[in-house]
């Protein structure tokens, strides 16, 4: 089968790749071009050699791009999609493009979905492609380059072939053609299943890089360039320099596709520490700021361009360090806190800085030896920023009196004393008020402090906090609500940039999962709706690691303590044995307990959703990601699903939504959105400037682009494509829609974003049924020409879309660069080479949200919101949870065709416990008119009801009501009323 | 502690002129004060002579804060205050602590805002202390965090609250008094149980831990404060010494405000 898929291509670059075509790309003999040419003889005669060849020159070009990589490895995947049906050929392709053309083509693809976009017009893909390479040519970024301008090609691509659209038939009549292409290429194929044998090997672990390659099969021109990239890269080990704590060099060789766990691994193994979970490695991004290594995602993915140099150091301080099992656990906290200390991260007093110093010594040099430890034995010690004579001489006398205690005594005593200390294991950021005055945020075990200067002047316990976000570069913690106040607080600030205000983000979110929860959140746990992005903290809580303390049964492990890079004589006195810790570490590594392994699905899984929970992103898509439920599970959830879809963020009370809002018709949500006192406006975010962040973005991520996810999001996208169509021509149908829905229902449930437990009692789900721009099918009010078009790839493109999301769900990179940024370059790729299709950037950027409260009863709604600042204990809390679910958005609501509006009416009705307002606008434009139906559905009660089921009821009802319109987006807002748990 | 100038019925700041003080009743009260702290407690007590140029010198608390073996001598918020640390300065200097002067002229602080709890700071950001004298006493303890509280009534943050036992926090029962306990509850890491009196002014306490003698507070008479007392009177597990405060109270000053406790 992956001979077809690859033959397929192949004689897709065949047909469109004309002679002349290959001349003029040679002229410009861009690499990636060359590439391609040399993929084609390489199909076409079949030498492997070829393409290894072509791999180097390649491989610069594409190191950064870690969808190179997988693609390569994919290409034995295309055995998968054999059957070449359309429909698998678009969910390949839809894999290959990035998340933010994902969207992009969902739109053009909406019929194309069935056939590839690319096949169905060589010349246009000719046109392209040339497009494309000059784009290289310009472009040539080493780093993800080249899979962004494939993307862009793709994009191009879709555009043309948007207007080509037309019928299905047509691209019925391609996917023949196309197949008769491969047939007739059936040389070139073995060629390509060389190729794509050498990858296999490397490539079978991963299922994801299987779809990868299905992408490239489709993609010819990339497809090609990049397989014999892959391959070369696949080999290469890397080495690792690990800084350990006591400022010694750990390298070690590690494979270049590492994921961070294996590093963290060997660390560990070398320092036979198994306590670990305390423990992190860090590295230095581009602009010097300590970043963590998230153990599930590819190390290479994470420092990009950053050398392969890390640091060993502890994440989370414990609070109590004499509950930790193993002195070798302390002493490694004891340096970690000497570091701290010495560099004036934990400041301390004189007095301090001398007993802190003073068992320090007693630990590293034992007894004072009055022989031999002279004055200045000490001067090798730092034990404070700036140390004196007279601390060296306090220190001096206060060693004296430890006398007689051991090392690990005096390492406990160290942290007893240490622990006290209020900066102890608070990690500060430098951030701004809503005033624009400096303050640290410091995120500990217990919560998020605010410090101006050296002041204290505001704390946000973990029970405190409901939400904590992150959009752009500002940081939003909701609050919950004080005795007198009924409607929760957010708080916002403003970083640096974005990256840092996801930093604190993560590491929120980190914090109160290890120091808050017992275990870390489970994924599957909110029903239809998750939020956000999908990062999650996927180790062991303290809780977790406490247990797991006390069940180490090994012989004390012997260690030097050799912090101060002297040579330390060890009093400890235990003979130095290799323990076969090494194979536990290794097991508890492997994911025996909760496991990395299981983490690490989640986390693949949630990779998109993270990119969501990040302020950039914008495709809804990416929300929808989850990829592991069939169709049939997607189904199921589609009533549920599909209705949720469209909540509002703009009625909620959340400020997130403004996004969604504005690009609603001026939806009065937006307005609500900024709650929070402090919080700086930043809340209502222009479309624009959004387009603008996630350009920056994409700088960060070409990689992102590269992945499978993005090619998820682009089937979505082709979905909403269809609708879009589907209105002028014929409108789609809403079994599409909401098999979209399901999808992406199914996704949310799946992945571990679900917040921390929520019981919603209450939900309110606001159906949005129509955009603006695109129609939308469930609205009964089709006084336009809503034509026909059963033949609906719609039912294809769906399931394409879950299979695409089960690809992401592996990889799931981290999702540092948000999506969206790339969908923003590549939409004007689109606008220039598509004249009719405009892609408008979907945005579905919700900002992570992390809940931090179990919900126990449910309540309020958006509408009440009001900026409430609360800082008094709150008697009865409100969760809230909102979700969108979007479609796709054609034609720019703002950008593209502004349409003129015909009609506007809403419509109010209520029910026993589901209050439905429906807003009908109808707009002209460009001689279309175009229906959009926007629900707002309030569903009220306790937790006997069941609210799942009553907003997928009204959904279904929606939908039945406007049997042919599409739904392009749910958004689901949640608000329970939460009891109190520490207050 | 010191000496009590004949200046202070006349001459010491005061936030209301309604009530004449009665210069005998103040320095009987005074004189009581040390009794119990000299002869029933047992404690050394440093007697500073008294100046009659600084009629609100006998209230020494807010001259310095000491924590440890280190001594923070204060800028008071109030100008004709400020010469007061001088003599502070030297009988601390002379018990052997690590003087830190507070010398930015922008800071001020009284140490009648400095609410030490054993395990943290809170300083009231009032009419005597500013941001500036947070900071540099945050700058001075650094082992400590330090927490600042909105003082909107009253004169000090501890004119409504104080220490009344190694986690309980005496508190009044005035809406400013329980704002600023909130507050304080919410910065703080610790939980705090806390003691509400009816009277905010009953709610400053002095305590001590002391050797052999275990919790011991010094509080509001219930001829001053009934009900306040009956507060007090309920923690059993403390001696209890109610001292008079009545003529003192209306200069401002309270318990605490007179001495300086150190621990040497």
């Amino acid at each position: 089968m992956t001979t077809e898929a690859g033959s397929e291509t192949d004689v897709k670059k065949e047909p469109e790749k004309v002679p002349e075509v290959e001349q003029q790309q040679e002229q410009e003999t861009v690499p990636p071009q060359t590439e391609e040419q040399s993929s084609k003889p390489a199909e076409s005669e079949a030498p492997p050699t070829a393409a290894a060849a072509a791999d180097q020159p390649q491989e610069e070009n594409q190191i950064a791009e870690p969808q190179s990589e997988p693609e390569a490895s994919a290409s034995p995947d295309p055995s998968s999609p054999p059957a070449a049906s359309a429909q698998k050929k678009e969910k390949g392709i839809s894999r290959f493009l990035p998340p933010w053309l994902k969207r992009q083509k969902s739109q053009s693809q909406e019929k194309p979905a069935e056939s590839p976009t690319p096949h169905t017009e060589p010349i246009e893909e000719k046109s392209v492609k040339e497009e494309d390479e000059e784009e290289k040519k310009s472009g040539d970024q080493p780093d993800g380059g080249a899979a962004e301008r494939t993307e862009e090609v793709e994009v191009k691509e879709e555009a043309q072939s948007r207007p080509q659209e037309e019928e299905q038939e047509k691209e019925e009549e391609e996917k023949e053609k196309e197949e008769e292409k491969s047939v007739g290429s059936a040389d070139t194929q073995p060629a390509r299943e060389e190729r794509e044998g050498e990858p296999e090997v490397k490539e079978s672990e991963e299922k994801k890089e299987e779809k990868k390659e299905q992408e490239q099969v489709i993609q010819p021109e990339e497809s090609a360039a990049l397989l014999p990239h892959k391959l070369s890269k696949k080999m290469k080990m890397v080495v690792c320099h690990v800084t350990l704590l006591d400022g010694s060099q750990f390298s070690c060789e590690v494979e270049k596709r590492a994921k961070g766990q294996y590093l963290f691994f060997e660390v560990c193994e070398h320092l036979n520490l198994v306590e670990k979970d305390y423990f992190a490695l860090s590295f230095k991004d581009n602009a010097e700021q300590r970043c963590w290594l998230d153990p599930t995602k590819e190390i290479k993915r994470q420092i990009r361009n950053s050398q392969w140099q890390f640091a060993f150091s502890v994440k989370f301080y414990p609070p109590d360090p004499s509950q930790l099992t193993e002195d070798l656990t302390r002493y490694l906290l004891c340096l970690q806190l000497r570091q701290d200390i010495a560099s004036g991260r934990l400041p301390c007093s004189f007095v301090t800085h001398a007993l802190l110093g003073s068992y320090a010594l007693q630990a590293e040099l034992g007894d004072q030896d009055p022989d031999e430890h002279r004055l200045d034995y000490i001067s090798d010690f730092q034990f404070a920023p700036n140390q004196t004579k007279e601390l060296e001489e306090k220190v001096m006398e206060l060693h004296k009196s430890h006398r007689g205690m051991t090392p690990a005594q005096a390492d406990a005593q160290f942290l007893e004393n240490a622990k006290k200390l209020s900066m102890y294991g608070v990690d500060l950021h430098h951030a701004k008020d809503s005033e624009g005055v400096d303050i640290m945020l410091g995120v500990c075990a217990n919560g998020l402090l605010i410090y101006k200067d050296r002041l204290r002047i505001n704390r946000f316990a973990w029970p405190k906090i409901l939400k904590i976000s992150y959009k752009r570069s500002n940081f939003y913690i909701k609050i919950r609500p004080g005795e007198a106040e009924q409607f929760e607080s957010t708080v916002g600030f403003k970083l640096p940039n974005h990256r840092a205000a996801k930093r604190v983000w993560k590491v929120c979110v980190e914090h109160h999962t290890f120091f808050r929860l017992t275990s870390p959140e489970q994924p599957t746990k909110s029903k239809f709706l998750t939020l956000g992005s999908k990062f999650r903290y996927s180790g062991r809580t303290q809780a977790q690691a406490r247990q797991a303390s006390t069940l180490i049964d090994r012989p004390t492990p012997y260690f030097q303590r050799t912090s101060s890079k002297r040579i330390s004589r060890s009093l400890d006195g235990a003979p130095m044995v290799n323990i076969s810790d090494y194979s536990r570490a290794v097991d508890s590594a492997a994911g025996g307990d909760n496991g990395p392994a299981l983490e690490l699905n989640s986390d693949s899984k949630s990779k998109l959703r993270v990119q969501g929970e990040n302020i950039y992103v914008r495709h809804s898509n990416l929300m929808l990601e989850d990829l592991d439920k069939t169709q049939e599970d997607v189904l199921k959830h589609q009533a549920s699903i599909s209705e949720l879809k469209r909540s509002f963020m703009e009625a909620a009370p959340e400020p997130r939504p403004s996004q969604w809002d504005k690009r609603l018709t001026g939806s009065p949500a937006t307005t609500l959105r900024l709650q929070a006192p402090g919080a700086p406006q930043i809340s209502s975010s222009l479309p624009e400037a959004d387009r603008r962040d996630a350009s920056k973005s994409t700088e960060v991520k070409p990689e992102v682009n590269g992945q499978p996810e993005v090619v998820e999001v682009v089937e979505e996208t082709v979905v909403i494509e269809e609708v879009v169509k589907a209105k002028p021509k014929s409108p789609t149908p809403e079994p599409e829609s909401a098999a979209q829905d399901r999808s992406l229902s199914s996704d949310s449930e799946s992945e571990d974003e679900a917040e921390y437990h929520a019981h919603t009692p209450s939900i309110s789900v606001q159906l949005i049924k129509e955009e603006p721009e695109e129609e939308l099918n469930q609205q009964a009010p089709p006084s336009e020409p809503e034509p026909i078009t059963e033949t609906e790839p719609a039912v294809p493109a769906p399931s394409a879309q879950t299979e695409e999301d089960e690809a992401p769900n592996g990889h799931s990179p981290i999702p540092e660069a948000p999506p969206t940024e790339t969908e923003e370059e590549e939409p004007h790729i689109v606008n220039g080479g598509v004249s009719r299709v405009e892609t408008e950037v979907i945005c579905c950027s919700e900002p992570p949200v992390v809940k931090t409260e179990m919900v126990t009863i449910s309540d309020t709604f958006a509408a009440q919101k009001t900026e409430i600042s609360t800082k008094e204990v709150p008697i009865v809390h409100t969760e809230t949870k909102t979700i969108t679910y979007e479609a796709a958005q054609l034609d720019g609501n703002g950008d593209g065709e502004p349409g003129v509006l015909m009609t506007a009416q809403t419509i109010t009705s209520e029910s026993l416990c589901t209050t439905t307002t429906t807003h009908i606008t109808k707009t002209l434009k460009g001689g279309l008119s175009e229906t959009r139906i926007e629900k707002r559905i309030v569903i009220t009660g306790d937790s006997d009801i069941d609210h799942d089921q009553a907003l997928a009821q009204a959904i279904k009802e929606a939908k039945e009501q406007h049997p042919d319109m599409s739904v392009t987006r749910v958004v689901v807002h949640k608000e329970t009323e939460l009891a109190e748990e520490d207050d | 502690m010191r000496a009590m100038p004949a200046s202070l019925s006349t001459a010491a700041l005061r936030s209301d002129n309604v009530s004449p003080v009665d210069p005998l009743g103040v320095q009987r009260e005074f004189d009581h004060y040390v009794s119990v702290l000299r002869d029933r407690l047992g404690l050394q007590v440093v007697m500073l002579p008294a100046d009659e140029e600084l009629p609100d010198c006998v209230f020494v608390e807010d001259t310095a804060v000491v924590c440890g073996s280190t001594a923070l001598i204060t800028r008071p918020g109030a100008p004709s205050r400020r010469s007061e640390t001088v003599a502070m300065k030297g009988a601390l200097t002379e018990l052997g602590l690590n003087i830190v002067e507070m010398n930015d002229e922008s800071a001020t602080m009284d140490g009648g805002d400095v609410l030490f709890t054993g395990k943290e700071f809170f300083v009231g950001l009032s009419k005597r202390t500013n941001q500036r004298g947070a900071e540099i006493l945050a700058n001075t303890f650094k082992d400590y965090a330090v927490s600042t509280i909105p003082v909107e009534e009253g004169l000090h943050l501890k004119s409504f609250c104080s220490m009344a036992g190694p986690n309980l926090i005496a508190i009044g029962s005035s809406d400013a008094a329980q704002k600023a306990l909130k507050v304080i509850q919410q910065m703080s890491d610790c939980k705090y149980e806390k003691l509400t009196v009816p009277d905010d002014r009953a709610a400053n306490c002095v305590y001590m831990n002391l050797p052999g003698k275990g919790d011991v507070l010094l509080h509001c008479t219930p001829e001053v404060f009934p009900e306040s007392a009956k507060v007090f009177e309920r923690l059993k597990s403390h001696m209890l010494i109610p001292v008079s405060n009545q003529e003192k109270m209306k200069v401002d000053g309270a318990l605490t405000c007179l001495s300086v406790l150190l621990r040497i």
